[in-house]
């Protein structure tokens, strides 16, 4: 049937095919955006590899009871880890404590009991307020939230401080929990709230005995995110807590301290610092692997989160 | 069936959230005030001066231009490399890919490489474009350019770029693609005249949020190697100053966050007005954008 429909109109199967320029000009441009998208697997090889190399020289050569000495002095070569992660522990604790509460009670007001209006308003002025950079709120914790919040609670504490710098670090993050978590409270079903409020519970029952618990894992997931953005800012803790050249084992929050990325940006300030002493340049690539790797593993644990809300509903 | 009792816990709830979402806003205006007015006296007196003159020692001279000529090119770079990769990318993800375990694998990459800190990728852009490709990236500086620094941003803001475009091309409703295919359009002319122009002003907002965070990012820069001192010229933008030290409104700005000498202080809170007028601009603009048309849908 269809080689006698093409035998009387000159029209053949193969003209069905596409004209074979225009065949070909797909296959290229295909090609181009399948690279385009590979590279992305390019650059993350090219991330494990450089950190991984350096890190491997670092922990061969290093004298390992150095990693566990009186503080972080890379050019002194004293490499206590100790020092810069619970620093990294201490400034993240605070971020939180400010972050968990301000940004989950943003979240939870702005999806269930804000007016449409106001949220209208709110929300976007939250997501212009989320693009401040880190160098902006580390300056405000230095001359601001040092003085006026930490100086007050504590007159001993030191201008430079790790209260002021985690501060900071949860204002950073807090429109980010927020908005997260506001995306998780809008994604449980109106049914859920209907329900309730059809058994003749009260708006706070329904919010906090149903709603909550219903988006629970993206909730968790805002959480975690917030807590891999708090462990890998940098500026804040690197303008607000001082230590630039290195810092004893401490655990007074209200004295100068020192964070895993503070450690790196501090090392690499200046110009040729890094290519200072030994294993200095070594031991930048060592502290990014932990960085790294605990993100990556924070980011990893959250992602299970999210994709249970996307099942779920 | 009497509802009409005082809801005293419930009226205690709202108050709790209604205070987080206010102490909220609340800092972050005062963030706002307290750097325009302790900027102020800089900004009025001699924002001419300001905006292009260079750094230096004495504060009352100091000024910015090196500054703002770095955030330039470091922008030039994200929109030209990080733009058409990212949006490339994204359109395979959702208009060629098949459902193979491929897609999945790059799919679950470029959402781990977004929440990648930016210190770390301040280390790859040290280790690729600084010392690997010196000989490209600036001989003269040991890598340590402007070249380098745009490169290790775009970078950073790749996989930001790709997943935003991705979720705007996957708003596209799927009716619009098969009235394309119907009239025999291969898949390419599908993308370009009915999925592009649908889901451009949504490309577009992601694409100016990821600019405005690369615009803002110091971390990278150090670990690139931007200085403050060293600086061999003024403002040029001209094509062979790319390959010079540079430096860029962030690194002004945590250089002289740390300067004790008074009249710094003045200075940097400036500075910050410079940045965040550029920043929360486009931010605004593309959030505003993106509203406008998720209404009209």
């Amino acid at each position: 049937m269809a080689q006698r429909l093409a035998d009387r109109d000159g029209f053949s199967l193969a003209s069905l095919a596409g004209e074979r320029r225009r065949v070909r000009k797909e296959a290229v441009i295909r090609a181009l955006f399948l690279a385009a998208a590979a590279l992305s697997i390019v650059i993350s090889s090219l991330i494990v590899f450089t950190l991984a190399r350096e890190t491997y020289t670092f922990v061969t050569q290093v004298d390992l009871s150095k990693l566990w000495s009186e503080g972080w002095f890379p050019r002194r070569a004293l490499y206590d880890v100790r020092t810069i992660f619970v620093g990294s522990v201490l400034v993240t604790l605070i971020a939180m404590v400010v972050a968990a509460p301000l940004g989950m009670g943003a979240a939870v007001y702005l999806s269930e009991y804000a007016k449409p209006r106001v949220r209208r308003v709110v929300k976007p002025v939250l997501e212009i307020l989320a693009g401040i950079p880190s160098v902006v709120l580390g300056f405000f914790a230095l001359v601001w939230i040092s003085p006026e919040i930490v100086q007050r609670l504590n007159s001993e504490a030191a201008l430079f401080n790790l209260a002021a710098a985690g501060i900071g670090v949860g204002i950073l993050v807090t429109p980010l929990v927020a908005s997260v978590g506001e995306d998780a409270m809008r994604a449980v079903p109106k049914a859920l709230r209907e329900a309730s409020y059809g058994m003749g519970a009260r708006k706070v029952t329904t919010t906090i005995r149903v709603i909550i618990p219903a988006a629970v894992s993206g909730l968790v997931a805002a959480f975690i995110i917030g807590i891999s953005r708090a462990i890998g800012e940098t500026m804040v803790v690197a303008i607000a807590a001082g230590a630039s050249g290195g810092s004893l084992f401490s655990l007074n929050i209200f004295e100068r301290g020192q964070t895993m990325t503070a450690a790196m940006a501090s090392m690499a300030a200046g110009t040729d610092a890094v290519k200072g002493a030994g294993l200095t340049f070594q031991s930048l690539f060592f502290v990014g692997s932990l960085l790294f790797i605990i993100t990556l593993s924070l980011n990893l644990f959250a992602d299970r989160f999210v994709r249970r809300v996307r099942q779920r509903y | 069936m009497q509802g009409r009792r005082f809801d005293a816990a419930g009226f205690v709830f709202r108050l709790l959230l209604l205070a987080a979402l206010f102490i909220t806003m609340l800092l972050l205006t005062i963030l706002i005030i307290d750097v325009v007015t302790s900027g102020w006296s800089v900004l009025s007196t001699r924002l001419g001066d300001f905006l292009t003159g260079k750094l230096g020692s004495i504060p009352a001279t100091s000024g910015i231009g090196q500054g703002l000529r770095g955030t330039f090119f470091i922008g030039l770079f994200v929109v030209v490399i990080a733009f058409p990769i990212g949006v490339g990318a994204a359109i395979y993800l959702e208009e060629y890919a098949p459902r193979s375990r491929f897609t999945r694998f790059i799919d679950v990459n470029i959402r781990n490489l977004a929440g990648v800190p930016s210190v770390v990728f301040g280390l790859l852009g040290f280790a690729i474009f600084v010392n690997a490709l010196e000989f490209i990236t600036g001989p003269r500086a040991n890598g340590a350019t402007v070249i380098s620094a745009g490169l290790t941003l775009a970078v950073l803001v790749l996989p930001i770029v790709i997943i935003t475009s991705a979720e705007a091309i996957r708003a596209v409703p799927e009716s619009l693609r098969e009235a394309g295919f119907g009239v025999g359009a291969t898949r390419w002319e599908v993308i370009r005249s009915h999925v592009l122009p649908y889901a451009g002003p949504g490309i577009l907002t992601g694409t100016v949020l990821s600019l405005a965070r690369a615009l803002g990012e110091a971390a990278p820069l150090i670990l690139v190697g931007a200085v403050t001192g060293f600086l061999t010229e003024g403002a040029r933008y001209s094509l062979e100053s790319l390959q010079e030290r540079f430096t860029a409104m962030p690194i002004v700005i945590y250089t002289w966050a740390g300067r004790p000498q008074p009249g710094f202080v003045e200075n940097t809170a400036a500075a910050i007005v410079v940045l965040l007028v550029v920043v929360l601009l486009a931010n605004t603009v593309a959030i505003l954008l993106r509203n406008k048309y998720e209404k009209r849908r």
